[in-house]
């Protein structure tokens, strides 16, 4: 070993932040902690996860989502050098890149986390009722709840806003059956200083409301969904088991129609493709045709965009092996039959004809927007956003944002499906960890 | 055997995937009564936080000594459960998965009551190797704080200066006289319109002066021995000179070459050529065209080549902008199937390429476009649903980026995989998608798959950080699953040394003239090859052994016969 004066940084600042506890930020934060930095890891929701959890499966392999993902946010769980603080959100940052000095508010979940166990009990005893933000709103969860079945950590949650006793003083009903006395109604928020080298930012992406598109007859007709509640009617752990099923009146589809580039591509809207929608909608069309053989599936596409690994022979596998169609178009309106099946009145821009389709389900292939709070999480890492919203970086510095020590990784950047963000969290992790760990000694022989 | 060992049996639902094609009710009442069996759970999914708290707390209350999990599949979920009896104290290797998933119910779909019957013939075997587990040790050795980095593209640039900067040796190869690759022959870069040159040597002069890495051109990887941490590299270097080296990881980044489209749309050379051969003339300066058509997927999506080749859109809108330019009264035609740009960046790149006047016209593979004698290509517009015959002074041909021809030499000198293009195959194309199976051995850039610049940039330091994490450690930990030596049985005949793939068995002298076989723990990957072609039973392949899976065959022929006399 060398006896040089130059010492390692300071345990404080041996340490890095990611924030956004999504496919992104786990791999980000995992391999910052198998490089032997240490992660503070930051998730605004109860569990990390992030949007890959409410996915199905994912394209081109049809791999179960959460088959894959759990392992990695048990990983996260369990790595010494990781640590999770769930139900938070940054508020404010100070000092520079090697020395950031991070403000953490902690909200309270009214539950103990190091006491709960997430047995359950008190759900079932909870009298009061809310939508399910993880099921998109399409079935209720109670007031104390687990985000979802593998939530990590696997602790409750009190939804102050529907709470009985936190609203009107009176209930306690989980507080009567929990055995490890977890429910804390007292607990604040709390603020938490951390000093760290660098950050990551992987907060991920929203979803596009398709209610600024009348034309697309989305709450109108109870048979035109959008992607995401699909994803989550067909998964085996969402509100209908994974029974593929209509709305309206609860019978099995025959025919699907998946509308593309829904607010995407759209001068009106956005500027941008979603990168992602072509591959994802062709692959809830199989996960149909797999779960109901039979069903006929059409997907109104503008054009077809699968230049990823194995995308075209998914594709062609969709075309030849499950008779999905694809029907070069742009779709003009959605309206109902008497009997509320979705008629989609299109374009077909191959023939330039119009023309129509009546069809049991129609999905809407919702564009992947920045996140509505990403703006002010810029103002507070004193970072830029682009001319969408995204977080800014450059073509040929891809996850360097524009505040130095400040990185950034998958759909916050802008759209991009799991292998790129994946890949993304990893080149961020390598170039955070540079900055944590400061100037490096020079080698004897360059001396 | 006194003791006989106390089981616990964990079955999984996993959501509907398992519990909505079988009785797993059933195949619980079932493994109740299994010999050894004292605990048996249902899980909705074992593998959330709390089914893993559920198994540490039976691991204690019920003293278990060998845990069971019937369950999706160990190709994902078997360290986990190997890593929660370990944190309980129990051996890792007392645990046992059963893949009542993978391979029962999804494969059964449509017969749950033989599916049913399957799963527990298959926890049967389970718990009856579980019986005869035996606790196994894991080895740890030390790592080569070191990298090798084939391949001296942009890429491989990127990824040694990452490394070296943070501290560790690398070794830089690259078969060209200099480093920088297909970047050299580019004349912008999209979607700024850079030049590409500065940016690429920018790199080589960072390179060339960071002391940290060590560049070998003109030099071909010539064998690699070895194992994550410890891998012995020789380097073979012109007139046979050669140098020799260990270094702890291996990142990939050879990238990939041009196909040429010989006898595709009258391509000559001259007044039909490739957007490679177009980038040199834009360079040079010499493009003498007013009337341009460019051609798209030429040789890609096609039956031979059915994979989009990724950045043929974008490379074609960044030349014909060029192009416009240098001469903005040029008329420039882009002939495409479907305009690949994604994202922001390249559909924003899309646009302004359509206001700078270039003309998109949609073919169809099926009537594609035909280059004439008569100085036209003629192709149906389907907006106008006429035939259009579009004179032109030059034609370029967008073709895709293929495999290099040695890239499966690379990849068996590596004894990593290629896909059927010779494409390097990654671990898992989700969640591992610059990591081979083999440990310590990464991927990064268009040897993987077609990448634009940015993307390629991102994989080089991602492929950094993912061999950052072995170099980091002091050591590695070897599997406990491997195959082991009984010497006193051995007759150094050499079989299994022949029969491994993974270099792992080697003789060893003992005496003069009598040798034995030893393992390399570190490179045995536990497959058993050289435990079936030893001929004296001195290898054994642990957690595999005879005895263990004999006993798995007797519980599934044992059910069977019961099931016969009941009939």
């Amino acid at each position: 070993m060398s006896e040089t004066a130059h010492s390692a940084p300071a345990a404080a600042e041996r340490a890095a932040l990611v924030v956004g506890g999504g496919i992104g930020g786990i791999q980000a934060a995992l391999d910052l902690a198998d490089m032997g930095i240490h992660v503070h890891l930051v998730e605004r929701l109860p569990s990390i996860g992030g949007r890959m959890a409410q996915l199905d499966k994912t394209f081109p392999t049809n791999d179960c989502s959460t088959c894959i993902l759990s392992p990695k946010m048990n990983d996260c769980a369990h790595h010494r050098n990781i640590t999770l603080h769930t139900y938070a959100e940054i508020t404010a940052l100070s000092g520079e890149a090697g020395d950031f000095t991070v403000t953490v508010l902690k909200h309270p979940r009214y539950v103990d986390e190091s006491k709960c166990t997430g047995c359950g009990e008190c759900e079932r005893k909870c009298p009061s009722k809310a939508p399910d933000a993880f099921d998109v709103g399409l079935r209720d969860r109670k007031a104390i709840y687990l985000y979802f079945p593998q939530a990590v950590p696997q602790v409750m949650t009190i939804d102050p806003d529907h709470c009985v006793y936190l609203q009107r003083g009176k209930c306690g009903a989980c507080v009567k059956v929990c055995e490890t006395g977890a429910i804390d109604f007292t607990q604040e928020a709390q603020e938490i200083t951390l000093r760290v080298g660098a950050v990551t930012v992987a907060t991920g992406f929203d979803f596009f409301d398709p209610r600024g598109l009348t034309q697309f007859g989305y709450e109108r007709c109870p048979n035109v969904i959008t992607a995401l509640e699909y994803e989550r009617l067909i998964s085996a752990s969402g509100p209908t088991d994974g029974h593929l099923r209509r709305r309206s009146d609860d019978q099995p589809v025959q025919r699907v129609g998946f509308i593309q580039c829904v607010g995407s591509r759209d001068v009106r809207h956005q500027l941008f493709c979603s990168s992602v929608c072509c591959m994802h909608s062709s692959k809830q069309a199989v996960l149909a045709a797999e779960h109901q053989p039979g069903v006929e599936c059409t997907v109104f596409y503008t054009d077809f965009r699968a230049s990823g690994k194995g995308f075209r022979e998914y594709v062609a596998r969709a075309e030849d092996e499950y008779g999905v169609r694809y029907v070069r178009s742009r779709v003009a309106r959605i309206d109902e039959d008497e009997n509320q099946n979705p008629v989609i009145h299109y374009e077909d821009t191959e023939s330039s004809r119009p023309a129509r389709m009546t069809v049991d389900l129609a999905v809407l292939a919702t564009s992947l927007i920045p996140r509505p709070d990403t703006s002010e999480l810029a103002g507070i890492l004193g970072i830029d956003l682009d001319s969408h919203g995204f977080v800014k970086t450059e073509p040929f510095a891809p996850v360097d944002t524009t505040r130095s020590g400040i990185f950034a990784a998958g759909c916050c950047r802008g759209p991009f499906d799991i292998p790129e963000t994946v890949m993304q969290a990893s080149a961020a992790a390598a170039r955070a960890a540079r900055v944590v760990e400061g100037p490096v000694r020079e080698p004897v022989a360059a001396v | 055997m006194s003791d006989e060992p106390r089981i616990g049996v964990f079955l999984c639902h996993c959501g509907s995937n398992i519990a909505g094609h079988l009785d797993v009710g059933a195949v619980a009442e079932h493994a109740q009564h299994l010999p050894g069996v004292v605990f048996v759970q249902e899980n909705m999914y074992t593998c959330s936080d709390s089914g893993l708290s559920e198994i540490k707390a039976a691991i204690i209350d019920q003293r278990l000594d060998r845990v069971v999990v019937a369950a999706c599949t160990p190709r994902t979920h078997e360290p986990l459960f190997r890593e929660t009896c370990r944190e309980t104290g129990l051996n890792p290797y007392l645990f046992e998965f059963v893949n009542v998933r993978d391979q029962c119910s999804w494969v059964h779909m449509r017969e749950p009551d033989l599916a049913t019957e399957k799963a527990k013939d298959l926890v049967s075997m389970g718990v009856a190797k579980a019986r005869l587990l035996q606790p196994l040790e894991e080895q740890e050795v030390p790592v080569e704080p070191s990298a090798l980095v084939v391949g001296g593209g942009m890429i491989g640039m990127t990824a040694a200066l990452n490394l070296a900067r943070r501290g560790f040796e690398v070794k830089l190869v690259e078969r060209e006289s200099s480093l920088g690759g297909l970047l050299l022959k580019l004349d912008k870069l999209y979607p700024t319109q850079d030049d590409g040159l500065p940016l690429v040597q920018q790199r080589i002069d960072e390179v060339e002066n960071e002391p940290r890495i060590e560049v070998f051109t003109d030099s071909v990887l010539h064998t690699v021995k070895g194992f994550v941490g410890n891998y012995e590299v020789v380097v073979r270097h012109e007139e046979e000179r050669q140098s020799s080296f260990i270094v702890g990881t291996i990142i990939v980044a050879t990238g990939a070459r041009v196909l040429e489209p010989t006898g595709l749309y009258g391509y000559d050379g001259k007044r039909v050529i490739t957007q490679l051969e177009l980038e040199e003339r834009l360079r040079k300066n010499t493009v003498d065209a007013d009337r341009v058509v460019m051609i798209q997927c030429v040789g890609a999506r096609s039956a031979e080549r059915p994979y989009c080749s990724r950045i043929c859109c974008t490379t074609a809108i960044k030349n014909a902008l060029e192009i416009k330019h240098h001469r903005p009264e040029a008329e420039v035609y882009i002939l495409y199937r479907d305009t690949e740009t994604q994202g922001t960046r390249y559909e924003a790149y899309y646009t302004q390429a359509r206001e700078a006047g270039i003309q998109f016209i949609r073919y169809n593979p099926e009537d594609p476009p035909e280059v004439t004698k008569q100085q036209r290509v003629v192709v149906y517009d389907e907006l106008l649903g006429a035939k259009l015959g579009i004179p032109h002074d030059l034609v370029v041909l967008s073709t895709p980026l293929i495999a290099h021809e040695d890239s499966h030499e690379l990849a068996q000198l590596l004894k990593v995989p290629i896909d059927e293009h010779g494409f390097f195959l990654e671990a898992h194309v989700k969640l591992r998608p610059l990591d081979f199976a083999t440990d310590g051995v990464y991927v990064a850039g268009t040897a993987r798959w077609p990448a634009h610049l940015e993307e390629t940039i991102t994989q080089a330091y991602g492929a950094a950080a993912r061999a950052a994490t072995v170099l980091s450690k002091d050591h590695v930990t070897s599997s406990g699953v491997v195959a082991q030596v009984n010497e006193a049985l051995c007759r150094g005949c050499g079989r299994c040394v022949d029969v491994c793939e993974f270099g792992a068995p080697s003789l060893t002298e003992t005496r003069p003239g009598m040798s034995v076989a030893r393992v390399n723990p570190v490179m045995c990957k536990g497959c058993g090859a050289c435990a079936s072609v030893c001929p004296t039973g001195a290898m054994t392949a642990m957690h595999f052994t005879d005895q263990q899976v004999t006993a798995m065959v007797r519980a599934a022929l044992a059910v069977e016969a019961d099931t016969e006399r009941a009939q």
